[in-house]
């Protein structure tokens, strides 16, 4: 290996964190999207580079194949796993599968630390504490991040295990008391740096607890999880920096923290609840039967594939509103087919984005653009919520707490206060939906019961079909 | 150095007089530099749209995975034997450089696939 000085590699570093600096400006503009990714891929692909011989450097004298030849495999390895899940994900699985790449990164921060950590045993170097303090933070953000993420992929997955929050009992008391854990093995190992053991109970025990952490909080939370882990892998990054002296690392560590923090916010003020709400604050999410029974006794209207269809015939200007519940019925394409066929027809069309509709931020753009529905129908709360009263019907397709009027008129509700879409406005509801039961908040939807509100109980994709072909048929 | 067994290594028996390394950027650099970053990060990005909001989050993970620089170098440290603290290192380093690439590899092309679809057809 020539003898490349370690400036150069820096200044390539240097040079890698400005492209993804660049990068994160162009993602935030639909124009230039596709471009800051790339240039954010080129800033990895130059810092990769630089590093090699550096790392080739430090095994000087080793046999060949235990240096370069583990560090191959390991990339040829990891880029096929990692290739092969981007290209055979499902655009409805995309949750999970950020759920995931979020853990991938904390895992490696826990990995590089302890290797650290040895490395300087066998070299005997004093470790300084500045360093001590970063191995700690890294082991600790890096093993939550892994295993809460690992947790929040079950969960969206839906692995029969985690469809419900596993219950037992002082949950809150455990966790305090893991973390107390954590901070008494946090102190040791920063007093005893060069204890190995002491850095691998502590990675252990913060395994547990993010498990215990992300377990308990349901799926309308989700978008929030997933964001704040996104922030938490960049923090473990960051720490790892820190404790392998390298600037590209804390610099890129901190932007991806700073971005996931901007999301969080982003996804609290959408539900109007704060981040240690969600984090702490579970819903206590139990049906109040009898209220429930009190507000549809009498008054729920259900409706058939034949009524939607006239209704939809006609109007003259038509709003979907998506929610969860046509991610789970995969039902994006019928929509978008439904709209298509609305428009050929002179119905002007669009669709309503609550910004935390679905289990993660963005995640119904996501699945209407798979089904092809040009962005600019896309509309976001504020630009939308004025036009419902011209609009003449709005279709609810798997939304629930997003449309709850409660959220206006209810001070006590659980969601009082959070912005919803105003629906209720429109001329006529269809509500698409499977039956009465409550969405996460657990809350009766007197939506369900407003005078101009049709309920069409059935499977979301196949009420769209049917209505697609009444709509044919009457034609 | 490669007669340190696995267990002197965890209990950091090794205890002759610590080396002081050569350079190491003092704290505070380091820690100037993290926080303007914060501030970078923050303030660019501004007004993001929600179409962009999963794209921008695929995509910043991706960059997360730059902790694979440090993966690399700790793969790379070598091993003349199998049972040995090197193998141990180079072990970790393995690990960490598959976790890191297919954050990374994963992220970017993820988001590209998403970014595609968002595409306008003409």
């Amino acid at each position: 290996m020539p003898n490349i000085p370690w400036e150069l590699s820096y200044l390539v570093y240097l040079l890698a964190a400005v492209l993804f600096i660049f990068c994160l400006k162009m993602l935030c503009h639909p124009r230039t999207a596709v471009r800051g990714n790339l240039t954010g891929a080129v800033g990895m692909l130059l810092a990769i580079l630089a590093t090699l011989p550096l790392a080739l450097k430090e095994g000087t004298g080793k046999p060949i194949g235990s240096t370069l030849g583990i560090l191959l495999a390991g990339l040829i390895i990891g880029g096929g796993i990692g290739a092969t899940l981007a290209l055979r994900v499902r655009m409805t699985a995309m949750p999970q599968m950020v759920a995931l790449l979020n853990g991938f990164g904390g895992g490696a921060s826990v990995l590089v630390a302890g290797a650290e950590l040895l490395q300087r045993n066998l070299k005997a170097l004093a470790t300084p504490w500045d360093v001590a303090l970063a191995t700690v933070l890294s082991g600790v953000i890096g093993a939550v991040t892994f295993f809460g993420s690992l947790v929040a992929f079950a969960k969206l997955e839906e692995y029969r295990w985690f469809r419900k929050p596993i219950r037992y009992p002082a949950q809150q008391p455990i966790n305090a008391l893991l973390g107390l854990i954590v901070v008494g093995l946090g102190v040791a190992s920063f007093m005893n740096p060069t204890n190995g053991w002491l850095y691998l109970g502590l990675v252990a025990v913060c395994s547990i607890l993010g498990l215990t952490l992300v377990n308990p909080i349901g799926g309308a939370d989700m978008p929030v999880v997933i964001a704040v882990l996104n922030s938490y892998s960049g923090l473990a990054a960051a720490a790892t920096g820190f404790v392998i002296d390298n600037a590209v690392l804390i610099i890129s560590g901190a932007l991806v923290g700073a971005s996931g923090v901007i999301l969080s916010q982003l996804m609290c003020q959408a539900m109007n609840r704060s981040l240690i709400n969600v984090i702490f604050g579970v819903f206590t999410a139990e049906e109040d039967q009898a209220k429930a029974d009190e507000i549809y006794a009498g008054r729920v209207k259900s409706t058939t594939a034949e009524e939607v269809a006239m209704l939809l015939d006609s109007a003259r200007r038509v709003v979907f509103v998506p929610g969860y519940g046509m991610a789970v019925a995969q039902a994006q394409h019928a929509v978008s087919q439904l709209a298509a066929l609305l428009e050929s027809r002179g119905v002007e069309v669009e669709f309503a984005i609550h910004p935390v509709a679905g289990r993660m931020p963005g995640h119904m753009n996501v699945l209407l653009a798979e089904a092809e529905v040009p962005y600019e129908k896309l509309k976001e709360m504020d630009e939308i919520n004025p036009t419902f009263s011209q609009t003449d019907v709005a279709v609810v397709i798997g939304a629930n707490d997003v449309v709850n009027p409660l959220a206006r008129t209810d001070p006590n509700s659980p969601i009082a206060g959070m912005p919803i879409l105003d629906v209720d406005k429109a001329r006529t509801v269809v509500v698409i939906k499977r039956s009465l039961s409550p969405g996460f908040a657990g809350i009766p939807n007197p939506l369900f019961a407003a005078d101009n509100t049709l309920m069409y109980f059935a499977d979301g994709k196949k009420a769209i079909l049917d209505i697609v072909q009444a709509m044919k048929e009457g034609a | 150095m490669g007669s340190v067994s696995w267990d002197m290594l965890l209990w950091a028996a090794v205890e002759s007089q610590p080396v002081q390394e050569a350079a190491r950027t003092p704290l505070v650099v380091n820690l100037a530099i993290f926080v303007l970053a914060c501030f970078v990060g923050y303030e660019v990005i501004t007004k993001i749209p929600p179409l962009l909001h999963t794209p921008l989050m695929s995509g910043s993970n991706a960059i997360s995975g730059i902790t694979l620089v440090g993966s690399l170098v700790a793969a790379g440290s070598g091993f003349t034997a199998i049972f040995s603290a090197d193998a141990a290192i180079s072990l970790l380093g393995f690990l960490a450089v598959v976790f890191a690439t297919i954050n990374v590899v994963g992220g970017f092309l993820v988001t590209d696939r998403m970014l595609g679809m968002f595409k306008r057809k003409e």
